[in-house]
């Protein structure tokens, strides 16, 4: 009888290792992912369900609730100024962390000092710096506010992570690019703005969104910064030390929602632009026939 | 002015902080010439190159294009455009963008610069991947749109640095004609740095040896082969014998050379070390006892009258009128 499979060699067999790692990152995962997933369950609760299983009469209540201007937090308000210090530190840190990037190019002297001062604060700790910049406000007498100390206090944090991303995407970065553009006639804005930019563009996004994203769940540093009106993590956190409701539960899948929304949307960009890299792909062959054609009927 | 040249070069010197890359060095390249910087890396033709394109500053002297001292002009400026060794094609755009990209600049309408692009390139027959991204392309493709992109700019002079380095021998042969082909056709001055000194020999009207920041020997290949300046240039450029002969220093091409047995005539002796089968030719390594390599490049049917293996003792002679004397 001939075997129908072919006999695995004990080689190619994997090794026990194998499983016991992938066990173990299965683990991973549901720790990762599980509280996240009764979160979002439950956040469609019945008007008459608790914070815990099961649910009763399952509705969107809750989402509703997130909505209303609560005693305890106004949840829109929170949330368009969360988006909005998000947008302008996003912003602010594409700007100094692409010029930066650029900039750090060409070594200069102190350039190493710089350096280092710019990444410092990332291992700083963070209550103490927005501790620090509170005090300083208080210090001056000037009032502590979502675009003057909060600002300020959340650049501390996205600028080392923007700059960092930076140095890595520019260090791919030909500077024959740039020579070629200048060949042809490019003035440097020019070549800034047709060259440049456009073959950083993905890394450029990339320090957006993660600026964006740090931004916009920030907490530590914010909340000494802050002033009187909340940004939405702040805001969340005041709820759940008060009142815990099913409210929460919804408030979290909407932020997530709200987070997936912006990364799909830039990743899909992205992938728009790699798949018109990609567009015309044909047969890869040279044309032999044509550039051949002159130069063999001469032989 | 002397505009009889379109390039000129008058004493130019390159430093890098203490490092003397390019030391005053002149040249002039006649019109319309193809002129090959030839030399082993760290001589100072890929500096000069770039010194003549704009894209390194001169630390001293002067550059003439077509008469006009262009020293101190931006790259554009100059009447130059630069071939980059790696293409330097700009990978989000297409082709026909990337060809359009000078125009553009220069503010002509899309229409327009389309047209222009188009038209350059089906000169260099790539008009059928006008739409294709260059990383879609071979290494060979993306040099051809190189070349249009540099030559749409109509200029005076193309320069070229090391161009075809990247590609394989077959396509490299083919290259050349082409090269040579648009040069005579577009009847503007190539600059072709190249550390192949078989390139510049298929290819220059004028052939430039440099070593260490400094020109060795200006001449056209056959002026150079036939009568190297110093045992430098006999060395690079391959294909002859460098040796010591009553007190002085001499080269003698590889293939002038015959190979008696040991004694028979004046010559250098030596041991045969390595034969080489090249088809018409065989070329037979030597080892004199004093260390010395040298070797004879014969026609095979002469090695097959009287063939040779390793270790064999021979005398390597030349007819008196072969060897020249050389400086050092």
């Amino acid at each position: 009888m001939v075997d129908r499979h072919p006999r695995q060699n004990p080689i190619d067999a994997r090794p026990w290792t194998f499983y016991a790692l992938g066990m173990l990152f299965a683990l991973y995962m549901l720790f990762l992912y599980g509280p996240m997933l009764v979160i979002y369950t439950l956040s469609f609760q019945g008007p008459n369900g608790g914070v815990t299983f099961p649910i009763v009469d399952p509705s969107l209540d809750w989402f509703r609730d997130v909505w209303r201007k609560g005693q305890m937090a106004d949840i829109p308000a929170a949330f368009s100024r969360s988006m909005a210090l998000a947008s302008v530190v996003s912003f602010l840190t594409v700007l100094i962390s692409v010029a930066g990037g650029l900039a750090f190019r060409r070594p200069f002297r102190g350039g190493g000092v710089v350096f280092y001062i710019a990444i410092s604060s990332l291992v700083m700790p963070s209550l103490l710096v927005g501790f620090g910049i509170g005090l300083g406000f208080q210090f001056l007498g000037l009032q502590p506010s979502l675009f003057t100390s909060a600002l300020g206090a959340q650049l501390t944090w996205t600028l080392p992570f923007g700059l960092v991303t930076m140095f890595a995407v520019v260090n791919r970065f030909d500077r024959s690019w740039e020579e070629a553009a200048s060949d042809l006639g490019a003035t440097p804005f020019q070549r800034l703005r047709y060259v440049t930019v456009p073959i950083l563009l993905p890394g450029i996004l990339g320090v957006a969104l993660s600026a964006f994203t740090l931004s916009y769940d920030e907490y530590a540093r914010t909340t000494l910064t802050i002033g009187a009106r909340n940004t939405l993590p702040l805001e969340i956190y005041a709820l759940i030390s008060s009142q815990t409701t099913p409210m929460l539960f919804a408030l979290g899948t909407l932020t997530t929602a709200v987070s997936f929304l912006l990364i799909g949307t830039t990743l899909l960009f992205l992938v728009q632009t790699q798949q018109r890299r990609q567009w015309h792909r044909g047969p890869d062959v040279e044309p032999v026939g044509a550039w051949t054609r002159d130069t063999t009927s001469n032989l | 002015m002397d505009a009889r040249y379109d390039v000129e070069l008058v004493s130019v010197t390159k430093q890098y902080g203490a490092t003397l890359a390019v030391d005053a060095i002149s040249l002039r390249v006649p019109k319309a010439g193809y002129c090959c910087l030839l030399g082993p890396s760290g001589c100072g033709k890929t500096s000069t190159l770039r010194m003549i394109a704009g894209h390194e500053g001169i630390t001293e002297g002067d550059l003439l294009i077509d008469g006009r001292n262009v020293t101190d002009l931006p790259p554009w400026a100059r009447g130059t455009a630069m071939m980059f060794q790696n293409y330097a094609l700009f990978p989000h755009l297409s082709c026909l963008d990337n060809v359009a990209f000078g125009p553009k600049m220069r503010r002509v309408k899309r229409a327009e610069r389309h047209r222009r692009a188009r038209e350059f390139l089906d000169l260099v027959q790539m008009g059928d991947y006008a739409k294709r991204l260059p990383n879609e392309l071979s290494g060979g493709q993306q040099q051809r749109i190189a070349l249009a992109r540099a030559l749409i700019m109509r200029p005076r002079v193309l320069l070229l640095d090391e161009p075809l380095s990247a590609l394989d021998p077959f396509l490299r042969v083919r290259m050349r004609e082409e090269l040579k082909r648009l040069q005579r056709e577009l009847k503007i001055t190539f600059i072709h740095v190249t550390h192949a000194q078989d390139e510049a020999m298929a290819m220059a009207d004028l052939m430039v040896v440099m070593d260490g920041g400094k020109i060795c020997q200006t001449g056209s290949p056959y002026e150079v082969f036939e009568r190297p300046v110093s045992a430098f240039v006999a060395r690079f450029i391959g294909g002859h014998n460098v040796v010591p002969w009553r007190n002085k220093l001499i080269a003698v091409r590889t293939d002038q050379c015959v190979l008696e047995p040991p004694g028979a005539v004046p010559g250098v002796r030596g041991w045969v070390s390595n034969v080489e089968y090249q088809g018409p030719t065989v070329r037979v390594g030597l080892t004199t006892k004093d260390g010395l390599e040298v070797a004879a490049v014969l026609r095979d049917d002469v090695f097959k009258q009287r063939p040779l293996s390793t270790g064999d003792e021979v005398t390597l002679s030349w007819p008196e009128a072969s060897a020249h004397h050389l400086a050092a």
